[in-house]
């Protein structure tokens, strides 16, 4: 939309390079761009001078050898003869079991913390304000350490559990025991079990995936999908007739009778831990670095989650609330129905933020021993191989590579739920 | 941007610049201070009191040196390094010498590209249980849970151990020996594992130490000993002859107390070589002829810093065993001077 | 009307009645507490419950606390006193450790005075005019002082002079060493800033931008050294110098925090505008950074301090630790920093940047006049917080064995006479981090409050 009817035909200066705009941007960016990758030369160029002065060549080759150490906390099989690459893998998939279930856990207690804060009952506002305030202002590394010496302290050892009167049982009917090496709680069992399928053979990422889980997903999900259906039949004979049909028990039955039926037909029955040895024996063992981790890294998150909630629903027009009330609404009904739907828009997006800060804070695992990824690749294998510049490196990439994923599924999320304006 | 950062950074620090191949002992002259790696906190070996002053037998290495180099025992900055830290604190030059009880590998002898000079503890790992649980052999262990060191090579000789004996267990990776301490003592781990020298240290401080036994297993050898960097074999006959100086000391019985009278001359020309009044060792390394009789005296004689900082007068109460001299039966055997 | 009222009814009242008291259960403590404690059976419930779980915590907690020994050598010696008074060693706290070691929590290994590095602060050397740790302490009242202008509509304007002196002193302070070193220094910043305002009308301004920048460069890599060198031989005014690596403590963690926030204000501004920029290349790059930085925690990054940073730099340089951990922080403030002046940046209404273009502004001068000093302004409650998150950070700086007070904990239980202590110095550490962060989250609080109100 230029008014220049006639431009000037002049050639072509070097000094237009800096003082016509037209070229101006153009001789900006080349000139960033030299700068960036002369910069970035010249740090590739000390690097290779330092390492090749050490005589440590940058490969990876050492991800080959055997890592001849042992990680407690392994879902898929491994053993200390085992390469680099495998336990690296372990300590990945142990970063992502924490970053998730405490995610979940953060989301839970925050938002819950959130409206209690909020609560007419002084005295719960109150507590769960110190709360907040106490866990936001103090290091999250303080509390994982803190949670870690409180589990270790105050609960029983596992000698405590044996003798004829021990001074501690199972709890919940035998079931389940508290201990100061973590908890364990009844696992699953299969008595005519599918088996398992070998995925990628004998490749450092190769893992064995329950047949019984896998059957026991799919008939869930079928019974739910049919169940969704029924609902759905429902609500249009409910537009077409103005009734209604009561669906609840066909639901119930939908969902339960053939999960019930595949449970039977498997030979279900539960493992519960049992005190042979040193230890318990059977069971799922959840070790207290995990619970320490988890805990500590919910409860610190939750803080912030909780003011974003509360920020979120003080954002809430009072004139919707009131608007919900004058239609007859009940309080709970309020906030379920018309506050909190309202509220999560704004609450999405900072709420991205806390769940990648929690994922990089499962870093500090370390501090209390649990094998996640720094543990592993950043921590014995790097220690035991000394190839720090490798090791670092892929850390930091895998580390980039869960948060941008992390990011792109709750960008994605936010999205459907944004108010679309006109 | 970068570069003005780095500039102010490089310029705040006051230029402590120093080549990683440069020669040592000249940077450390110029800079009148021996940078020395060390742990972050080990009781008896090395640990900051409460005015920040290091003390403990690894501590009294680094002393030596500066003694012999500088003429100063105090002249030493310590610099706390973790497991992970210590080799690439050395490798940069951000140490000159570490003496932070490290065991001495062919991997990080020649794969990490240093050198170790010297030894001056012979450990092994061995395991701490409480006498309640009535185990009498490591062997018995199966399926124990077993509180582990990290960043040391003790995991890997444990994984090693018990997969050789068939065996189970449970490790718990800690990075402090004070957190494993505490773990262990809780009972959230049946076994402690770590260099035998470190399990006494530990047991002494307990409650009631009698109540944990130290299994008579010891899986592994772990010769401790102070190292420098690979290239600069100039610096590395120093700080491993002053070792010898320290151990040839103890066997010819130079002490703190009787340094002064020997150095004035004695009949037994070795000990005039350590002193300086005979020879010209110091020179040979650089160094003026009264080096190694400043290095015995900025603590005593290795038996002395033994006897003061871990020996079994102190609460760590380590027996000399494979530290006493070979002439007592033990591995200390330093290489003649002459 | 009135008066057929009058005859209809039997009685009227003819004078009003005095205003009766409300009833006891409505006011007072009682009302408060029906309306605000006991207004359902749920709340109640929850009342009930919340007063029992304060009780619990409170129990174990307050005996723990004033039921303590605070005078003793060793852990052993307050066993003692322990069984001695009470008959038990759980449930008390040994909070002679403190006592003991607080100043080292505090400082570090700083030497209280710095001019006779042997001395301690029960045996002052005799010279001493000054109390001890004279120098960090000043440092910090300062930095309130210069911060006052900034955080406070209120201060004085006159204290600005002090916020631009501040960065050059605090160095000076801290390491000690010659004076003309941050002089030096800032003189460098005078170049370019007077190179800046000569060229503009001669040379444009982006070029007369390119000519300080690489007068100062030459200043502060060329000719700074023999100046200050010189200036040295003639008149030498130094302070005795303190190795960083003496730093520790709160002190280093306060340091960090500090000195990371500060230098990445500059960086992050640059970052934020290259990331609203419409030149492609500048533009990926900055949100390449951003996104790089952002997305690895700090303990990555602290591990490149500690075993990358030396291999990136010319072979022979080599800075200590802290200097490296100190750039990386740096690095990491400055992506979080950005994102903060971003958010600052986008909350300005167009009009700003419209009616700053139709007055004829170019680029820097709108940048400089108009739309930084609002965006600055709205984004300082953000960068408090992300202050108070670097600042509770910089205890992850334990893990790769630098003296914060976590990394000074650890060393202190592997001293003979407190090994075994736990709670106590945990506690310590955790009270005065709540204190800190507490409080400038309060600040920023207030702040964003204040800004709310003037928006409208």
């Amino acid at each position: 939309m230029t008014t220049d009817t006639d431009p000037p035909k002049e050639s072509f200066r070097l000094s237009m390079l800096i003082y016509d705009t037209r070229y101006r941007s153009t001789t900006i960016q080349v000139v960033a761009l030299m700068a960036f990758m002369l910069a970035a030369a010249w740090l590739i160029n000390n690097t290779m001078q330092n390492l090749a002065a050490l005589g440590k060549p940058v490969e990876f080759g050492f991800f080959s050898e055997p890592s001849s150490y042992d990680i407690n906390q392994h879902i898929l099989e491994y053993d200390s003869r085992d390469s680099h690459l495998r336990a690296s893998f372990i300590g990945l998939l142990n970063t992502l079991i924490v970053a998730v279930l405490g995610c979940a856990t953060a989301t839970i207690v925050g938002v819950l913390v959130g409206v209690l804060r909020l609560s007419k009952n002084w005295l719960v506002a109150k507590i769960m304000a110190v709360y907040v305030e106490m866990f936001r202002n103090v290091p999250v590394l303080l509390w994982i350490v803190l949670a870690m010496a409180i589990l270790i302290e105050s609960l029983p050892r596992p000698s405590a559990f044996r003798g004829d009167n021990p001074d501690a049982t199972l709890k919940l009917f035998d079931s389940v025991a508290f201990t100061n090496r973590g908890f364990y709680i009844p696992e699953p069992l299969f008595s005519r079990s599918l088996g398992d399928i070998h995925l990628f053979g004998q490749s450092s990422l190769r893992m064995d995936v329950s047949l019984d889980l896998l059957a026991f997903v799919l008939v869930l999900g079928l019974s739910i999908f049919a169940a969704r259906k029924v609902t759905a039949r429902a609500d249009a004979i409910q537009n077409a007739t103005g009734e209604r049909p009561t669906t609840w028990y066909i639901n119930l039955g939908i969902i339960v009778l053939p999960t019930l039926g595949l449970l039977i037909a498997m030979g279900f029955h539960v493992g519960n831990p049992e005190l042979t040895g040193f230890n318990f024996q059977g069971g799922i063992h959840m070790r207290n670095s995990l619970i320490a981790l988890w805990l500590s890294l919910s409860l610190y998150t939750a803080a912030f989650v909780a003011e974003i909630v509360r920020a979120g629903i003080l954002a809430v027009s009072h004139g919707q609330t009131e608007a919900a009330a004058a239609l007859g609404l009940r309080p709970n009904r309020v906030m379920n129905l018309v506050v909190l739907p309202q509220a999560l828009r704004v609450i999405v997006p900072p709420l991205i933020s806390q769940y990648l800060n929690l994922t990089k804070n499962s870093s500090l695992a370390i501090a209390v021993g649990y094998m996640d990824i720094t543990g592993t690749l950043g921590g014995i294998t790097m220690n035991q191989t000394g190839r720090e510049l490798e090791c670092v490196l892929l850390l930091m990439l895998v580390y980039l590579t869960i948060s941008l994923v992390i990011s792109s599924i709750m960008n994605w999320y936010n999205n459907r739920v944004k108010l679309v304006e006109r | 941007m970068k570069k003005s950062v780095f500039l102010g950074a490089l310029t705040v620090a006051g230029l402590a610049a120093s080549g990683a191949a440069a020669a040592t002992l000249d940077d450390i002259k110029a800079r009148g201070t021996l940078n020395c790696g060390v742990t972050t906190g080990l009781v008896g070996f090395a640990a900051p009191d409460a005015n920040g002053v290091w003390e403990g037998f690894d501590v009294a290495v680094c002393r030596a040196v500066a003694a012999a180099v500088l003429g100063d025992a105090t002249a030493v900055e310590f610099v706390p390094t973790t497991g992970k830290t210590r080799f690439t604190a050395l490798a940069s030059g951000e140490v000159d010498m570490l003496a932070r009880n490290t065991t001495w590998t062919l991997t990080r002898d020649v794969d990490l590209k240093n050198e170790f000079v010297g030894i001056n503890y012979y450990d092994g790992q061995g395991f701490m249980i409480p006498k309640s649980l009535g185990v009498t052999s490591a062997k018995e262990l199966n399926g124990a849970t077993v509180c582990i060191q990290t960043g040391t090579t003790t995991e890997l000789n444990l994984a090693d151990f018990f997969r050789a004996n068939d065996m189970e267990y449970e490790p718990v990776p800690i990075e402090t020996n004070a957190e494993a301490q505490q773990q262990y003592l809780a009972g959230a781990c049946d076994v402690y594992t770590t260099d035998s020298s470190g399990l006494a240290a530990t047991r002494a401080t307990f409650e009631t130490p009698s109540d944990h036994v130290i299994l008579p297993e010891i899986v592994s050898k772990e010769p401790l000993g102070p190292l420098v960097r690979h290239g600069d074999q100039e610096w590395g006959d120093i700080v491993r002859w002053t070792l010898n100086a320290l151990i040839a000391a103890e066997e010819l019985g130079i002490t703190s107390a009787n340094i002064e009278e020997l150095a004035k001359g004695t009949d037994r020309p070795e000990v005039n070589r350590i002193l300086g009044s005979e020879g010209t060792m110091g020179e040979m390394l650089g160094l003026d002829s009264e080096w190694a009789k400043r290095a015995i005296m900025a603590g005593g004689n290795y038996g002395e810093l033994f006897a003061k900082h871990i020996g079994e007068e102190t609460p760590v109460g380590l027996a000399r065993g494979l530290n006493a001299q070979w002439k007592d039966g033990g591995l200390m055997y330093a290489p003649p001077f002459r | 009307m009135s008066d057929t009222h009058a005859e209809t009814v039997s009685y009227v009242r003819e004078t009003m009645l005095p205003e009766q008291e409300p009833p006891v259960t409505e006011t007072g403590v009682i009302g408060w507490m029906r309306e605000n404690l006991f207004s359902g059976w749920l709340n109640t419930i929850l009342t009930l419950l919340s007063i029992g779980f304060v009780y619990y915590v409170l129990s174990g907690l307050l005996p723990w606390v004033f039921q303590s020994v605070w005078n003793a050598e060793s852990l052993d010696e307050c066993r003692q006193i322990m069984k001695a008074t009470w008959g038990e060693t759980h449930g008390h706290a040994c909070w002679a450790v403190i006592k003991d070691r607080w100043l080292q929590l505090l400082y570090g290994f700083y030497p209280p005075y710095p001019f006779a590095p042997d001395a301690t602060v029960d045996a002052p050397p005799p010279e001493a005019m000054l109390p001890a740790y004279f120098r960090p302490n000043l440092t910090f009242v300062l930095l309130f002082i210069a911060l006052a202008p900034v955080l406070f509509d209120r201060a004085p304007r006159k204290l600005l002079i002090v916020t631009a002196i501040y960065p050059f002193l605090m160095p000076w302070l801290m390491w000690g060493g010659s004076l003309w070193f941050p002089l030096g220094i800032a003189a460098g910043f005078v170049i370019l800033y007077l190179v800046i305002s000569m060229g503009q009308v001669r040379l444009g301004s982006l070029l007369a931008v390119i000519a300080g920048v690489i007068a100062a460069l030459l200043w502060w890599s060329v000719i700074m050294g023999y100046v200050t060198a010189g200036l040295d031989q003639v008149v030498p005014i130094s302070l005795p110098s303190v190795e960083s690596r003496q730093f520790g403590g709160f002190m280093l963690a306060l340091l960090l925090g500090v000195v990371a926030i500060g230098l990445s204000l500059p960086i992050g501004v640059l970052l934020a505008l290259g990331r609203q920029s419409d030149l492609f290349i500048v533009k990926s790059l900055c949100v390449g950074f951003i996104e790089l930085i952002r997305g690895v925690p700090l303990i990555t990054l602290l591990f490149v301090a500690s075993v990358l940073l030396n291999y990136f730099m010319p072979p022979g340089t080599n800075f200590d630790i802290i200097m490296r951990v100190m750039i990386m922080v740096t690095v990491f403030a400055s992506a979080y920093i950005a994102e903060v002046v971003r958010g600052g940046l986008a909350a300005l209404p167009k009009g700003q940047y419209e009616g700053a273009d139709s007055l004829g502004l170019d680029y820097w001068q709108a940048q400089r006049l108009i739309i930084m000093p609002q965006a600055l302004k709205i984004s300082i409650p953000g960068i408090v917080s992300t202050f108070i998150g670097v600042f509770k950070d910089t205890t992850l700086v334990s893990i790769i064995g630098l003296l914060d007070p976590i990394g000074l904990s650890q060393g202190i239980r592997a001293n003979q006479e407190w090994n075994g202590i736990y709670w106590e110095l945990f506690a310590f550490i955790a009270l005065l981090f709540f204190i800190f962060c507490f409080s400038m989250s309060r600040y920023s609080m207030w702040l964003e409050r204040k800004l709310q109100t003037g928006h409208n």
